[in-house]
């Protein structure tokens, strides 16, 4: 299972990703999607909603199965990713680049430092 | 190998099947108002009577079935329909839920009779037979609970419903459906709800716990009597999923063990057949002091006539229209009278001697019992180390049996759930370890192969995420040729 | 009557290979006090008994004598074929299609039942059934709620008032507000549409039989940002506009019209279908279709996370049945008859029901014709309803759904007429009118 050092990481499987104007991306880990098998849908949250650290955001299925994504900071969504619509299966193929889900224009920066380093998921994923 | 064709594809412009009482020479659009009449007629199947007869005939060959096949789902209790319920059901099928009461006195008295049966099975003091499924009970159920707590001035204070982790999906979404917030109890080692975290979990904001008994590993909760007082002195209510009553008819009712509401699943215990996936029954029974909140109708006797009771002003209100299923209800009266109170004692009995047979010798067979112990009328099972549920359960296909339940509870890693029932005879039993024992050969020689079943069924295994990705959920007409 | 088949052998067998020494040592579980309660059940009966006894039953009921009950449960004909068909024991006796390798017959036959509702609706996916026409409402209720994210519901009085009682019992532990529509007096004025109205609900055609203005309500409706909700009868639709046509969002009703019997109310099965974009948020089972790995067409349950085996506190609906085998039996029944014959089931009716209500205005009655309606229409009568039902009954005459106080037209009964009809029963039901002083005197005295 790839975990990038460059990301951060929630124990709930998010990864996180600061790009430079500020803007938290947000997606699911290789773990995750390996977890869930062939994603067949994405629920994502409305561009301009305002979020707790915490929330629910998005919802994606399997044939099987049906995760919460959680966001892993509190702020307004500013981008969600429309092509996951006609090929959620982007999320098994490409978890960490073409299929994140959404971005977030966090409220409180001291949210990102909080997140894990990959170190610290990985380990989680070891206990788990 | 051409596709089974859809009665869409049979069909024919200018055919057509049964003949109607002819209308009379009539004004429709001078009487309804041309307005409101359809512009565009319906696309539906023009077949003949013998066209409609080979499609739907050979369908039913496309079908498993208990008549033709064993069914031992767990959970399901897919024990035998018996033939005589049809034909008791048909001498009530031409009645109208309208027609004056006095001419319906039959079908009142007997739901009325079966009102006090299902009470003397349970243990409750009064039932409702107007839910449409277990679900539906359920429902009716936890709106008792609400209407109760409110009642006495707890509803705001008491929002949180506890569930077992262990528990039947339709209890977490019943609860959430009646606006509580659910709150998960785990299972310990044993199998059994976790009395520690129980008794940490219950609190003044629970108003009930959602229990089955025996649970959903078919184990009996050993420890009912005390669950029972710590929720109800902590102010809750418990409430009894029937689903697994099979186990215990005639044994031990659910009211003597503390429950205040139950439901029951007249398609499970009582054999009403499940259709193809309904329709089903659900009635609800509660004690005394839930009484007043049941649904509407209740049935009722005042001297010697029977009649529907609508003036109840605390009830919850109505679930559906009418009575309720009562072609299901004549069928599970029939059932309960020709079984008698020795009977339905068998039932448990003998269900419970099957599914302790067919454990034993799994476990023999190499299959592991997470909880090895006397089960109840059904158990779990995980196949031996290294094969995947899912593989095994399609290549019993292919030996005409239909599997286990598969991947249920959660709890319980490639859980198979495996219910009998007692209406199976041994050699069914022997006939089914027979098959899984050829499954696990077969896997040890070949072990690609479990990966390709089914090999003999109608259809093998279908493409599941095509169907969710690219959802087709009708038939897509031909569009008609350039020029129509 | 036993259906176990167990011998003491086959017990002993058992036994032996389990390691106990009797039945009764496999609930040693069970708390001792609480064990082999009393059950106060009469014996067992044997078949023949068993039987007489449910004769007996059946024998205090009375179902002969011409037929004019409606009320959204009306005995159309039905032809012999289609139970026929549809109680085939593989039918009959199977599980819900879970593996759907072995169970093709009932998949299939749900996805036609899909596309003749489909069909029939004019919208674009039906579900796979579910309980009653009432439930299926409130579901609906609860769907425009999910969709729109506002609390309040605006439910037509001339929708059924079995079926607004159950949506009220659905809404009120969710805090959702239902506001009732008055009709003046026949069909529904004008709804007190809000920016805070999820839903509208109006019924096609009414509990009393009118016709509604759709096109209208659902333009007002979708003005102010609501879901429009048609209650329809099934059959009515060989002839009537479907709510595809006049721009519905969802369609429910109760499929009993379509080839159920009435069996005193139930079951029969309500049907929901709806507009494409309201797909993620439609409770119930669905059903699609596939292709298996050698590319065989094959049909199979779909879209399962929204229900409740997956998603369990968060699922669309608790619903875990649906009625599948009642509506096969209405799809059986539509392919008997075809679209030709569904006309004319319905066309009969509406011309009886015309001829009905002509019959009755010659004997000197008053039956409200002021309104377009299609099968059932209302009666003014000169005694309480419930009364004038049990009078008509005694006389062998089944007629009279009382119409309820909450319309405000005093006493008066719902009278339906179907393609079976015929004029004696006409006749019949005049004489007994007649005899028991049915019809109203005028308010003003003659002189």
């Amino acid at each position: 299972m790839s975990t990038p050092e460059s990301l951060r990481y929630a124990a709930t499987h998010e990864w996180a990703r600061k790009d430079d104007d500020g803007t938290v991306v947000v997606g699911i880990t290789d773990f995750a999607q390996d977890q869930l098998g062939d994603v067949v849908f994405v629920e994502l949250p409305e561009v301009g909603r305002k979020v707790v650290k915490g929330d629910t955001l998005a919802v994606i299925e399997s044939v099987k199965t049906a995760s919460d994504i959680y966001a892993p900071v509190s702020g307004e969504v500013v981008a969600v990713n429309d092509a996951l619509d006609a090929k959620p299966e982007t999320i098994n193929e490409s978890p960490y680049e073409d299929g994140w889900l959404f971005a977030i224009a966090p409220s409180n920066e001291a949210e990102y430092d909080e997140l894990l380093d990959a170190q610290g998921y990985a380990a989680t994923l070891d206990e788990g | 190998m051409a596709d089974f064709p859809l009665i869409y594809e049979r069909s024919r412009p200018g055919r057509r099947g049964a003949q109607p009482p002819r209308p009379r020479e009539f004004d429709v659009a001078a009487a309804l108002g041309e307005e409101n009449l359809r512009t565009e007629a319906p696309r539906l199947p023009e077949v003949s009577e013998l066209d409609l007869v080979r499609h739907f005939t050979q369908l039913a060959h496309r079908q498993f079935s208990i008549d033709a096949n064993f069914y031992p789902l767990g959970s399901c209790t897919m024990k035998y329909n018996p033939k005589v319920n049809e034909e008791a059901a048909r001498l009530f099928q031409d009645l109208h839920p309208y027609q004056a009461p006095e001419t319906a006195q039959g079908a009142l008295q007997l739901m009325y009779e079966l009102q006090a049966d299902l009470c003397a099975i349970t243990g409750m003091d009064a039932f409702s037979l107007q839910p449409a499924a277990g679900a539906h009970g359920e429902l009716a159920g936890v709106l008792m609970i609400r209407a109760y707590h409110e009642s006495r001035g707890e509803g705001e204070q008491r929002r949180v419903v506890l569930v077992p982790d262990s528990a039947h999906g339709t209890n977490p979404a019943t609860a959430a459906m009646a606006g509580y917030e659910v709150r998960e109890v785990p299972t310990d080692a044993t199998g059994e709800v976790d009395l520690a975290a129980f008794q940490a979990a219950i609190g003044p904001d629970v108003a009930a716990v959602m229990l089955t008994n025996p649970n959903t590993l078919g184990l009996f909760e050993r420890r009912i009597l005390e669950l029972a007082r710590v929720a109800h002195e902590a102010g809750a209510l418990l409430y009894y999923d029937g689903a697994n009553l099979n186990a215990i008819l005639g044994r031990v009712r659910p009211g003597d063990m503390g429950f205040d509401v139950v439901h029951l699943n007249l398609h499970k215990t009582f054999t009403t057949p499940h259709g193809g996936g309904g329709p089903g029954t659900g009635p609800v029974g509660v004690k005394a002091h839930l009484a007043e909140f049941l649904p509407v109708p209740v049935i009722a006797k005042r001297g010697e006539e029977y009649l529907a009771d609508v003036d109840r002003p605390r009830s919850i209100g109505r679930l559906r229209s009418h009575f309720g299923n009562f072609g299901n209800l004549v069928r599970a009266y029939t059932y309960i009278r020709a079984l008698g109170r020795e009977g339905l004692r068998q039932v448990s009995g003998y269900a419970v001697l099957n599914a302790n047979y067919l454990r034993v010798r799994l476990k023999e067979l190499g299959f592991r019992v997470p909880f090895d112990r006397v089960n109840m009328h059904e158990f779990v099972a995980q196949p031996p180390e290294g094969l995947k549920t899912l593989d095994v359960a399609k290549a019993l296909l292919d030996h005409g049996m239909h599997p286990m339940t598969v991947y249920f509870p959660l709890t319980v890693k490639e859980a198979m759930m495996i219910e009998p029932t007692e209406t199976e005879s041994l050699e069914t039993l022997d006939a089914y370890v027979e098959a899984l024992r050829q499954v696990l050969e077969r896997a040890a020689a070949d072990p690609d192969y479990l990966k390709g079943a089914p090999y003999e069924t109608p259809v093998r295994r279908l493409d599941e995420v095509k169907a969710a990705r690219q959802p087709v959920l009708r038939y897509r007409f031909p569009e008609p040729a350039d020029g129509a | 009557m036993r259906y176990h088949p167990h011998t003491p052998e086959d017990e002993r067998r058992a036994l032996e290979t389990i390691g106990v020494g009797s039945i009764r040592e496999l609930f040693d579980d069970l708390p001792a006090e609480l064990r082999d309660p009393e059950v106060d059940l009469p014996p067992g009966m044997d078949e023949a008994a068993l039987l007489d006894h449910v004769r007996r039953l059946a024998a205090r009921n009375e179902t002969r004598g011409p037929d004019f009950l409606g009320g959204g449960v009306r005995r159309h004909f039905i032809p012999s074929v289609t139970p026929h068909l549809a109680l085939q024991s593989e039918f009959v006796t199977a599980y819900t299609p879970y593996q759907p390798e072995v169970s093709q017959g009932i998949l299939q036959a749900t996805f036609e039942y899909q596309t003749m509702m489909c069909e029939l609706t004019g919208l674009d996916v039906s579900n796979a059934s579910m309980y009653d026409g009432a439930s299926a409402a409130a579901e609906a209720a609860l769907l425009a709620v999910r969709h729109t994210r506002r609390e309040r519901v605006i439910v037509s009085r001339g929708v059924h008032p079995e079926t607004r009682e159950v949506i009220a019992t659905y809404l009120r532990p969710l805090g959702v507000r239902l506001d009732v529509a008055e009709l003046s007096p026949l069909t529904t004025a004008e709804p007190n549409l809000g920016d805070d109205v999820a839903g509208v609900i109006v019924q096609q055609p009414n509990f009393l039989g009118y016709l509604e203005d759709m096109r209208r309500l659902t333009d007002a409706a979708h003005a102010a940002g609501a879901l429009m909700v048609a209650v329809v009868d099934p059959l009515s639709l060989a002839l009537l506009a479907p709510p595809g046509q006049y721009g519905a969002d969802v369609a429910v009703g109760d499929g009993q019209t379509l080839g159920n019997p009435a069996s005193f109310g139930g079951p029969a099965f309500g049907f929901m279908v709806v507009r494409e974009e309201l797909l993620r948020q439609f409770p119930g089972r669905i059903v699609g279709e596939t292709t298996d790995v050698d590319g065989r067409r094959a049909f199979v349950l779909t879209l399962q996370a929204r229900e409740q085996h997956i998603r369990r506190s968060k699922a669309k609906s608790n619903i875990c049945t649906n009625h599948q085998l009642t509506a096969l039996m209405a799809t059986v029944n539509v392919g008997a008859l075809g679209p030709e014959g569904l006309r004319e089931v319905a066309l009969g009716s509406v011309e009886r029901a015309h001829a009905l209500a002509a019959r009755l205005e010659a004997a000197g009655y008053a039956p409200l014709t002021g309104a377009r309606f299609f099968a059932e229409f209302v009666l003014p009568v000169a005694l309480p309803a419930e009364e004038l039902r049990s009078a008509l009954a005694r006389r062998g005459v089944h007629a009279g759904v009382p119409v309820p106080a909450e319309y405000g037209l005093g006493d008066a009964v719902v009278l339906a007429a179907t393609e079976r009809v015929s004029d004696d029963d006409m006749e019949a039901l005049v004489a007994a009118l007649d005899e028991v002083g049915a019809q109203r005197r005028p308010a003003v005295a003659r002189g």
